[in-house]
């Protein structure tokens, strides 16, 4: 199903809102992650307001899709897509790392209603969605499990020990969202360790990949919407981001990855999300 | 002489048993299925066991999602690399996401015997018990083991089960009652305390006559949840004897030892003895020359007790 263009409409207006969240949360803490909470923007609005099969009024129905951010750092856009979406309220972004809230720096899932795992140390996020469907597939339920990776991230080894167990298993009902923003903390992923045939990898590993621009509303919806049909294999969405993306001055570096905007660079990053 | 059973074989079979009872019975293993006995259960339920492979980090957080998707999983691997290996993936995914994962750590302690120091566990108790929400439990036996499994099932939230692979007599009894978090009393006496963990109640048995036909009367206790602790009943047995020895299968850094250290230091200060592995890595050997090696024999508890005993009398 394509994406209708009232529907793109209404996304791209929510990706602006979710991206001035990402910046006032950020500035209200003075720390924590908006590049790669930028980056992803598109990929997880997409994902929660046309994929994913939630009740945000009843966050542990049994019969849910699941969501894992492997990429646990990346709360300032995971929590304003799950606020947005209305699984808590908006005005509760703005505790965002208050020692007597509950939107710690890194999602704790006991404590967050649409939140189902702890993440924050990298590279767990898809064995647990593995364990999930598997549940599901026990259980007859079509129940997915989407997780989203970073390209950084990718180096943990325990992303290929959980890439091998989807596959060996044929859980087509997993899908993975790769956030190739081509940036970690110290540098270009590149510089640091890189991923040569990143595409070739995932293949390799015995995944259907789809590689899109992830800024890309159009692209991202028929992503997800192919991934539903893809039968007896895993799906990874490798999705090209920019780090940053949508503020001149955090993209396409690394000094944007874990930095807070001042005062002034708040303002200016809003003035280009009107 | 008490029969000998392996306490692998009596986790193997109570978890045939529970995955009769209960369809949400899930099991993993990374690859040792036939070693840690985890095969019989797949045997009769294929489509609920999960062979991973060797990666203990993905066991743990395969678990730990079936957890979430509504299943009670009990994950295995050679106690040394799962708690080694998978502790972060125990620390986030399991204990910190409060997931009712149960976590078997095999070939625990002795029981790796001829495999050496790479496969002897005997830091695993201590790592486990650092885990914020983390049960751990070590059975005396196979029959203790039996119950201890089917505890584990019904305790909802995290537990560490420390499982060893070679025969070991069977001591416990089968009205003895298991409790999580509850120590048994199996023996009164006023002279000394005995605390024992794991398969070392035995040789604490064996220590306790030996000390009787001394003329000094231990009083044993056996902890079987080192995690909660039971500070009552340790406080109370020390507080009527005066003196402690701890008796492990397992380094005296973090294990029972220093358990039982903590609790005394803070509600019944008197003197304590660690009995275990001390400050170093194993060796090969048959277990019975591993627990000569390692000094954990009755003997040895005796004479550690006795000359506790002896000590606060010159005092």
């Amino acid at each position: 199903m394509q994406l209708a263009s009232e529907r793109k409409e209404y996304l791209q207006e929510l990706t602006k809102t979710i991206r001035r969240h990402i910046v006032k949360m950020t500035h209200h803490a003075g720390s924590g992650h908006p590049g790669g909470s930028l980056s992803a923007t598109e990929l997880l609005t997409d994902l929660f307001f046309e994929h994913m099969n939630v009740n945000p009024n009843e966050p542990d129905w049994e019969e849910r899709d699941i969501f894992f951010l492997s990429k646990g750092h990346c709360t300032p856009v995971y929590y304003s897509v799950l606020a947005e979406k209305g699984f808590f309220p908006v005005e509760e972004l703005m505790t965002f790392r208050d020692v007597d809230g509950r939107l710690h720096g890194h999602p704790c899932g006991e404590h967050i209603p649409g939140v189902d795992a702890s993440s924050g140390s990298l590279g767990q996020g898809l064995s647990l969605a593995n364990g999930v469907a598997m549940a599901a597939k026990l259980d007859g339920k079509p129940r997915r499990a989407y997780v989203m990776i970073g390209d950084g991230e990718s180096q943990e080894g325990q992303v290929w020990e959980a890439a091998m167990t989807t596959a060996h298993f044929n859980l087509d009902n997993v899908c993975a969202i790769i956030d190739w923003n081509k940036i970690q903390l110290d540098d270009y992923v590149e510089n640091i360790k890189g991923m040569k045939d990143f595409k070739a990898k995932w293949e390799a590993f015995g995944w259907h990949v789809i590689e899109i621009d992830g800024h890309n509303l159009e692209e991202v919806h028929s992503a997800f919407e192919q991934a539903k049909t893809v039968k007896g294999k895993p799906t990874a969405i490798l999705a090209h981001t920019v780090k940053g993306k949508g503020i001149s001055f955090m993209e396409n570096t690394h000094k944007w990855h874990g930095l807070a905007p001042n005062d002034e660079e708040l303002e200016l990053a809003l003035k280009e999300l009107v | 002489m008490a029969v000998q059973k392996a306490p692998r074989e009596g986790f193997s079979e109570a978890l045939i048993r529970l995955g009769h009872q209960h369809e949400d019975l899930v099991v993993l293993d990374a690859d040792c299925a036939k070693s840690n006995m985890t095969n019989f259960f797949k045997d009769q339920f294929p489509n609920r066991f999960f062979n991973v492979g060797i990666s203990e980090c993905d066991l743990v957080g395969t678990a730990a999602g079936l957890a979430i998707g509504g299943k009670i999983p009990f994950a295995n691997a050679y106690a040394n690399f799962l708690t080694g290996r998978a502790y972060d993936q125990m620390r986030i995914s399991v204990c910190y996401s409060n997931n009712n994962v149960k976590i078997v750590g095999h070939n625990a302690g002795t029981s790796a015997a001829q495999e050496g120091a790479t496969h002897l566990p005997l830091e695993d108790i201590s790592l486990m018990r650092s885990l914020p929400r983390m049960t751990v439990i070590v059975p005396a036996d196979s029959l203790e083991m039996e119950k201890a499994v089917e505890a584990a099932y019904y305790h909802e939230g995290p537990v560490y089960l420390r499982v060893g692979k070679l025969p070991v007599p069977i001591v416990t009894k089968k009205e003895d009652r298991f409790q999580i978090g509850k120590a048994i009393k199996y023996r009164d006496g006023n002279d000394v305390t005995l605390i024992s963990t794991g398969i070392m109640l035995d040789e604490t048995f064996k220590a306790a006559e030996a000390l009787a036909n001394k003329g000094i009367q231990a009083d044993v206790l056996h902890i079987h949840t080192i995690k909660p602790i039971d500070v009552e009943a340790i406080a109370t047995s020390a507080a009527k004897t005066k003196r402690v020895v701890t008796i492990e299968e397992h380094s005296i850094i973090g294990g029972l030892g220093s358990a039982v250290a903590e609790v005394l230091s803070e509600h019944c200060p008197v003197p304590l003895k660690r009995i275990g592995t001390q400050d170093r890595f194993g060796v090969s050997g048959k277990m019975h020359e591993l627990l000569d090696f390692f000094e954990l024999r009755a003997a040895n508890i005796t004479a550690t007790a006795e000359k506790l005993v002896d000590s606060a009398l010159i005092k």
